[in-house]
């Protein structure tokens, strides 16, 4: 089989990203294949971080003096950038948090804390809260304890045999006590992408909010919230060629509103008095203390490198990879599939089994060759467990991947079988 | 390299267990998860006063945790209990130290075969999963006679 045609000049693109050029241990080639994990960042998000600290590094909306007004312009800049990106209709819905979990975690804590003024906004006994199997444990947790803190249910869709989800049941899942339905936009684990809209119309039926985790879609396909119609949308930088330690929360200015504030500190008051304080007006409200400045920056950067791309060949590019690797694996025996077997609504992350060898071994071995995975659970235990597997092993792509990685995984898998064989 | 890891020996454990399965009688039993990759192991051991005779032993995981669990069972089953965490010690010191330290045939056994182990930190807790548990198994396994000795008191 020779390699699909992709719209991108990934020899090009690989240029951009100093890592690629790395040899490991026994000289083989970095075959990196774990950018749902973290992705790798290019030259010009390493340059703006160096240029920040080296040339205008001072705190945010403190200082009066010149470096303030650069470092400033420069943070809320990255702003405006994130909400061009995913079509906000204003920049104040952009929140910077430190990363994705930050982002759901706040979503979930300040619904539990009962401090809102609008009912809507309030967890309690007789509420429910909504997610499905297939979560991260970052958006499962913090509903767990949501759920233990004010007596609120907490419910969640099943999976079908083929990594999809179980439907079936909405109209009874979502109902009038749903106050919130927070799901993945893609897997993390099985790279499913989700029926958002689906979920979007039933839970207007009933009033409940919808959170999305765009963790593993924002960085790889165009995103338009108004166009998805959730209310909530969180996801990560270090997943989209960013800096770690930046994440960001977008929600409908209505909502954000109605929230009372997360974490209490500076910059996020309007006036503060022994006797009670009040809170700054959105996106501060939600950024107490001085927050990852140089990261957002750098994000900002990864975005401007995105977009000059452009995330619809990014994606394209991604559909063309899974297809391939989906018939390379299948090809090999005993190799299966878990989560969806077709390009279909999916993204390029694919879990797999090698049957008789467990994951570890595997990605030792690729590891041996070169070829990067990530084996576990991936943070998702449930899915596991759904499958009936202790583990999986998972190839992730991202716009630098390339056809002959595949290959080398392919290849790696064949010599793994005859090690254990 | 894989030939470091994957010694024969291990891959022989591995594939061909000693001991493996739970079994009756059992003074203490404990069960341990690692959290990072979901492998399992759950281990009994019975006690004779202060002899163990059997460590009976069952769970899923990778060959460097099951093939681990297997030499556990060769090793200790028949020792005094004194003997046993002697051994386990020298097991942990081997695990901990980096790749640096010669292991001791005559006290490790097959065991010596996870010295490559050592080099691998994200395999380390791995080879240690039954082990760990062996110590807690064991420990319940005292503590319950004890008790009803005091009883009898």
């Amino acid at each position: 089989m020779s390699a699909p045609h992709s719209p991108l000049d990934v020899d090009r693109v690989r240029k951009d990203f100093p890592i690629l050029e790395r040899r490991l241990a026994g000289d083989h080639p970095l075959v990196y294949l774990d950018s749902a994990n973290t992705s790798q960042k290019p030259t010009a998000v390493l340059d703006t971080l160096a240029e920040h600290y080296s040339r205008h590094n001072a705190n945010v909306a403190r200082a009066v003096h010149q470096l303030g007004e650069e470092s400033t312009a420069a943070y809320e800049g990255a702003r405006d950038k994130l909400a061009v990106l995913i079509k906000a209709p204003s920049r104040d819905e952009i929140i910077f948090t430190k990363n994705a979990s930050e982002a759901l975690n706040l979503v979930a804590h300040t619904l539990a804390s009962g401090m809102a003024d609008d009912p809507r906004f309030r967890l309690g006994p007789g509420d429910e809260i909504v997610v499905t199997e297939m979560e991260h444990h970052s958006n499962i947790v913090p509903w767990q304890l949501a759920a233990k803190r004010t007596g609120a249910a907490f419910r969640w869709f099943g999976l079908t045999d083929d990594g999809r989800l179980d439907l079936s049941t909405i109209g009874e899942l979502i109902n009038e006590r749903t106050k919130i339905v927070s799901l993945v936009h893609q897997s993390n684990s099985l790279g499913t992408v989700n029926d958002v809209a689906t979920v979007v119309a039933r839970a207007r039926e009933v009033g409940a909010l919808v959170l999305l985790d765009g963790s593993q879609s924002v960085p790889h396909q165009p995103i338009d919230v108004t166009e998805l119609g959730v209310d909530l949308l969180a996801f990560t930088g270090h997943k989209m060629v960013g800096p770690t330690g930046i994440g960001v929360l977008w929600g409908r200015r209505d909502v954000l509103d109605a929230l009372p504030p997360f974490l209490g500190g500076g910059e996020m008051i309007e006036t503060v008095e022994m006797t009670g304080s009040t809170f700054a007006p959105i996106p501060h409200k939600f950024e107490a203390g001085t927050p990852p400045i140089a990261q957002a920056i750098g994000l900002g950067a990864a975005v401007d490198y995105l977009t000059g791309i452009g995330l619809d060949r990014i994606h394209a590019h991604e559909q063309a990879l899974t297809a391939y690797a989906l018939e390379k694996l299948n090809a090999v025996d005993g190799v299966r599939i878990i989560g969806p077997n077709s390009t279909e609504s999916r993204g390029g992350t694919v879990s797999f089994v090698v049957d008789g060898i467990h994951p570890h071994d595997v990605g030792q071995l690729l590891d041996e060759r070169g070829v990067a995975v990530r084996v576990g659970h991936h943070c998702a235990r449930p899915v596991c467990v759904r499958y009936g597997i202790p583990a999986t092993t998972r190839a992730s792509f991202y716009l630098y991947t390339t056809f002959d990685e595949i290959d080398a995984l392919a290849a790696g898998l064949d010599q793994v079988k005859r090690f254990f064989g | 390299m894989s030939d470091s890891l994957y010694q024969e020996i291990i891959l022989d454990h591995y594939k061909h267990p000693h001991g493996r399965g739970l079994r009756e009688p059992f003074g203490g039993e404990a069960h341990h998860v690692n959290p990072t990759c979901g492998d399992e192991i759950t281990i009994r051991v019975a006690l004779d006063g202060s002899t163990i005779t059997d460590v009976s032993y069952d769970g899923q995981g990778c060959s460097i945790s099951q093939a681990s669990a297997s030499v556990l069972h060769e090793l200790l089953t028949g020792r005094t209990v004194d003997d046993a965490f002697a051994v386990e010690r020298t097991f942990v010191e081997l695990m901990q130290g980096k790749g640096q330290i010669e292991p001791d045939e005559d006290v490790l056994g097959d065991g010596i075969a996870f010295a490559g182990v050592a080099k691998y930190p994200a395999r380390v807790k791995c080879a240690l999963l039954s082990w760990m548990a062996f110590k807690d198994a064991t420990a319940r396994a005292m503590a319950g006679p004890v008790t009803v000795e005091e009883d009898a008191r």
